[in-house]
């Protein structure tokens, strides 16, 4: 029995031991590299003053919504040139991602919508490809009225399927990288 | 048989002549568990070719001897026989120890399949080395399927997890040759890790009776065990070479035995499987190749005695991830529902693109054993395990290589069993202590925030066990089981989440630094859990038996359970824990009735199942990101009733023909809300035609038909969301759940002796026999793409 006894006391000691070797290192902070926390449209108009359009969402996945600001109303009939800008801003300093859709063109386009025929949009940029990639664009406002302007960033999209490279996307397929909409008057 | 040797041995030491030899070799055979002495023994003197036997004292004697060695065997029916070399000179006295228990004989001495039951009152079952080796190229859970109650829980068909009565992932506890499976088992898309070819049987306890393998398998223990190890020097080996042509691969398995008759053993074993797209009947799945390589090494020394045993395993599963299951918001999951066919399907490829899982297991045990005499068996355990997992997504850059989620997770833990079986053999306690350490590591490289956070835990376990026989047809068990459990986690909130969930004001202590827009925090918990678990069995007459049993249980939240936080993306969801979790409690009854004649058997097990404080996830609100609205899935906990019954019944045709049939019902009410459970298994039924012909090269062949209903039964889940391109607001419908659906396989096989000790199995089998487009409720990828098609496999097995 007195071999029966020590052998039980092994994994007490394997116990003692184990609760010891806890170490207290903190974990290190991440600050997440591909989030998206911000998209700023300017807009220019040929003469009057420029308009932006931003949303802002600096907890990501967090519980706080998104900050959507609309600098002012656009004027009626009036083209507007628009560019477009994205940050990662849970860095510091702000990271831009501008340049890498850019670089990556070919598997990103921005798709504009507005409601109450308050706007049409064309492209002016184009990839690798010749295909539309969106952060450059035209919008031309209609009459008088209030409305949306959404913008979509899809990420892998098929360019060549129906009415995509025109701006349309119910055939572009691909996943939703951002999706944003803005309450606009036009006066 | 044992008249005949008797007349034999006593004819035969009659004959022998003595010269100068006068010497006497006596002795007793006597039971090594409880002194008593073994009448009717036989000892057979090799060396001089002589037999006797024991008297009802259990003495035996040979007279006029000539001193020298000499080498003897004791036999005794439903013994192991014991093999001695002996020395005599003079008058000399010998006691011998025979072993006297059947079912741990079978542990010595079975022929490459298991038939020994884990618990005598539980509801248990058991697969065989065949019924394993037929699932050779899929996995633990498509095996297990075959068990009336058990489903499958799936993320397409590479990623299958076995469901018990309708509980799965930190419910169930597997067992892999003795060592508890650590393979962050609590997420629905983490696989086991388990090579099934390396098991030799596998069983299958349901509920949470078997309190040696812990007191939170709420839902059940699979328990697999590697081929018995036969005691005499022999060499041999099997492998098996599948080939099919659903998803264009192969699976292939070769192990190798070498045994020695002084108990020294080694095995080895080693599998590989290769997989490209799989199919559905309508189109290619893209992205669902799989890509799995293993190996293991058992060794170590055994007698009935002592022995001990070290293992090593080592399993990579690389996985591919249909790829239109990725998504980025809620307006592509309404697309994917919407849509009939999936959003990308591409040409037939091998390759393994995001998303994908790569992941490494590695398990390394040791275990010694030693018997006492007149006392018990007492046995002691180290093992480790080591679980690196990768998953992969789909990034905006082309840095597919990056891993999103890189969690290594080191699991230590040792236990010691002591089994006191000297009474009689009517009565068996068992007693046992074990103590684990665990530790995970998420690397911060991934720059993605953590899933599960970093982590130290601890649990402790002692339980006792106790088997009567009352009588030759009542069996009573009897077990209780204390489990300490600590988790102490390092984890960084976004202070935003940090005050929505209340945590400051509930959780302040758990603060360490403010690092501005994240908090980093130490939830520590401790939880203690007492398990019990009683079991009658008792067998009326020859053909009809009854099992009644009470299982209580509790089980610790998990990991996931208590610190998710963010989005889930196949889901599009975002999923969130809850510190404030306590442990389920189970309390579950069940009730076998068996009937067992020539003809006809009948299996038919019923349980209920109340579970308090039940874990599950439920949608409880919306929260808007930059790339839109998504759903938000928070753990929550209510009380749960879970019942049902299993059914499985043969009937004998005629020698060639037998019919069988496997059927399951099962219901999951929430009993607070008061509806349905989610994720309950649909009612299913199976029916198998048999016909065998051994004079066609013993040709085996079924034909089975698989009948899933439509789940009726479920919570609603939907919830309605604006959709910007359409500019409107659509209900989303998650929670309908898939139609009937009905489906046809074929299984043949024939075998042949190449020589005496090589046989050849040639299997030939069709799944979906029909093509039959379906969608199961209980594969997470059911809202993109269809099921699998029709496949044609070749099986060859070669044992040597």
């Amino acid at each position: 029995m007195k071999t029966l006894k020590s052998i039980y006391i092994l994994p007490l000691l394997t116990l003692f031991f184990v609760a010891c070797s806890n170490d207290d290192d903190a974990p290190e902070i991440i600050n997440e590299e591909e989030v998206i926390t911000t998209l700023t449209a300017t807009l220019v108009p040929v003469s009057g003053p420029t308009l932006t359009l931003t949303t802002r969402d600096l907890d990501g996945d967090g519980p706080n919504e998104p900050v959507v600001t609309v600098s002012g109303n656009f004027a009626a009939n009036t083209t507007y040139n628009g560019s477009l800008n994205l940050l990662n801003e849970t860095v510091s300093p702000p990271e831009s991602i501008t340049n890498e859709i850019e670089e990556e063109g070919d598997e990103h386009q921005f798709f504009f919508q507005a409601t109450n025929n308050i706007a049409t949009f064309t492209y002016t940029d184009s990839d690798a490809n010749d295909k539309p990639i969106g952060l450059n664009f035209r919008l031309t406002t209609g009459n008088a009225g209030n409305g949306t302007i959404t913008i979509i960033l899809r990420h892998e999209p098929n360019k060549s399927a129906t009415g995509v490279e025109e701006g349309n996307i119910a055939n572009a397929g691909g996943e939703t990288d951002i999706s944003v909409t803005f309450n606009v008057t036009v006066q | 048989m044992k008249y005949f040797l008797m007349l034999v041995a006593f004819g035969t030491i009659n004959l022998v002549y003595t010269q100068e030899c006068t010497s006497t070799f006596f002795g007793r055979v006597i039971d090594f568990h409880n002194g008593t002495p073994i009448t009717n023994a036989v000892v057979y003197i090799k060396t001089l070719n002589t037999y006797g036997t024991t008297d009802n004292t259990g003495k035996f004697s040979f007279k006029n001897l000539c001193d020298g060695t000499i080498t003897i065997a004791v036999s005794h029916l439903a013994c192991e026989t014991k093999h001695l070399e002996l020395d005599i000179k003079g008058n000399t006295f010998y006691e011998v120890n025979l072993e006297h228990h059947i079912e741990e004989l079978s542990e010595v001495k079975i022929d490459g399949i298991g038939k020994s039951k884990s618990t005598q009152t539980a509801q248990e079952t058991v697969l065989k080395t065949d019924a394993i080796e037929r699932f050779s190229a899929f996995s633990l859970g498509d095996a297990l399927k075959q068990i009336s109650g058990v489903s499958t829980i799936n993320t397409g068909n590479a990623i299958v997890k076995p469901v018990i009565n309708g509980l799965h992932s930190s419910r169930i506890v597997i067992i892999t040759n003795g060592v508890r499976l650590q393979d962050q088992e609590w997420g629905i898309e983490h696989a086991p890790n388990i090579d099934l070819n390396s098991a030799g049987s596998v069983n299958v306890i349901k509920g949470a009776n078997a309190l040696a393998y812990g007191g939170d398998a709420i839902g059940g223990v699979i328990i697999l065990k590697p081929q018995a190890v036969r005691l005499k020097d022999s060499l041999y080996g099997k492998t098996i070479v599948s080939g099919q042509t659903n998803g264009r691969g192969y699976s292939l398995n070769s192990s190798l035995t070498k045994t020695y008759k002084t108990g020294w053993f080694v095995d080895a074993q080693a599998s590989m499987k290769r997989f490209g797209d799989f199919m559905s009947p309508n189109y290619s799945l893209t992205n669902t190749g799989l890509n799995s390589k293993g190996f293991s090494i058992n060794s170590g020394f055994k007698t009935f005695e002592q022995g001990f045993n070290v293992y090593y395993s080592f399993l990579n599963n690389e996985i591919a991830i249909l790829r239109s299951s990725h998504i980025g918001n809620i307006e592509d999951l309404v697309n994917a529902i919407n849509s009939k066919n999936p959003q990308v399907i591409e040409a037939f490829s091998y390759d393994i693109n995001s998303p994908n899982q790569d992941v490494k297991h590695q398990i390394i045990k040791a275990n010694f054993f030693k018997r006492f005499k007149k006392f018990g068996k007492l046995d002691l355990q180290y093992d480790f395990q080591n679980n690196h997992r990768f998953e992969y997504d789909i990034h905006r850059d082309d840095n597919n290589n990056k891993p999103a989620i890189d969690l290594t997770l080191k699991t230590h833990s040792l236990k010691t069993n002591l089994k006191i079986d000297s009474k009689n053999h009517q009565v068996v306690y068992e007693f046992g202590l074990n103590a684990v350490y665990q530790t995970n590591f998420p690397n911060p490289n991934t720059k993605v925030k953590r899933l599960i956070p970093d982590y130290d835990r601890f649990d402790f376990g002692a339980f006792a066990t106790s088997n009567f026989k009352l009588n030759t047809q009542t069996i009573i068990d009897f077990g209780i089981r204390y489990d300490f459990n600590t988790i102490d986690a390092k984890k960084f909130y976004e202070t935003s989440r940090w005050i929505e969930r209340g945590y400051d004001i509930d959780f302040e202590n758990f603060v360490m630094e403010d690092r501005g827009t994240q908090l980093l925090t130490n939830p520590v918990f401790d939880f203690h859990n007492v398990s019990a678990s009683a079991g009658i069995a008792y067998k009326m007459t020859d053909n009809n038996s009854f099992i009644a049993n009470y299982g209580l249980s509790n089980r610790a939240p998990n990991p996931s359970e208590l610190f998710s936080d963010g989005l889930h993306h196949s889901a599009a969801r975002i999923e969130l824990g809850n510190l404030r979790m306590k442990q389920e409690t189970s309390n579950r009854f069940s009730g076998t009735y068996q009937y067992q004649a020539n003809l006809f058997s009948l299996n038919i097990e019923a349980f209920y199942n109340h579970i308090n404080n039940y874990i599950f996830i439920e949608p409880t609100g919306v929260e808007h990101t930059i790339r839109g609205a998504f759903p938000v899935w928070s753990y929550n906990q209510t009380n749960a009733a879970l019942y049902g019954i299993d059914l499985s019944a043969n009937y004998n045709l005629s020698k060639q023909w037998l019919i069988t049939n496997k059927s399951s019902f099962i219901k999951g009410r929430d009993l607070n809300k008061k509806q349905a459970l989610i994720d309950m298994p649909s009612f299913k039924t199976v029916t198998v035609l048999d016909y065998t012909n051994e004079k066609w090269l013993h040709f085996k062949s079924n034909i089975t038909s698989e009948l899933v209903l439509r789940q009726n039964d479920f919570p609603n889940n939907n919830f309605d969301v604006f959709i910007p391109t359409s500019q409107e607001m659509v209900e989303v419908d998650i929670s309908s759940t898939p139609p009937t659906y009905n489906l046809l396989h074929f299984q043949s096989e024939i075998a042949l002796n190449l020589t005496t000790k090589t046989k050849l199995t040639v299997g030939f089998n069709v799944t979906n026999i029909l093509n039959t487009s379906y969608r199961e409720n209980l594969n997470r990828l059911r809202y993109f793409a269809d099921d699998l098609g029709r496949n044609f496999m070749l099986q060859l097995k070669l044992n040597y």
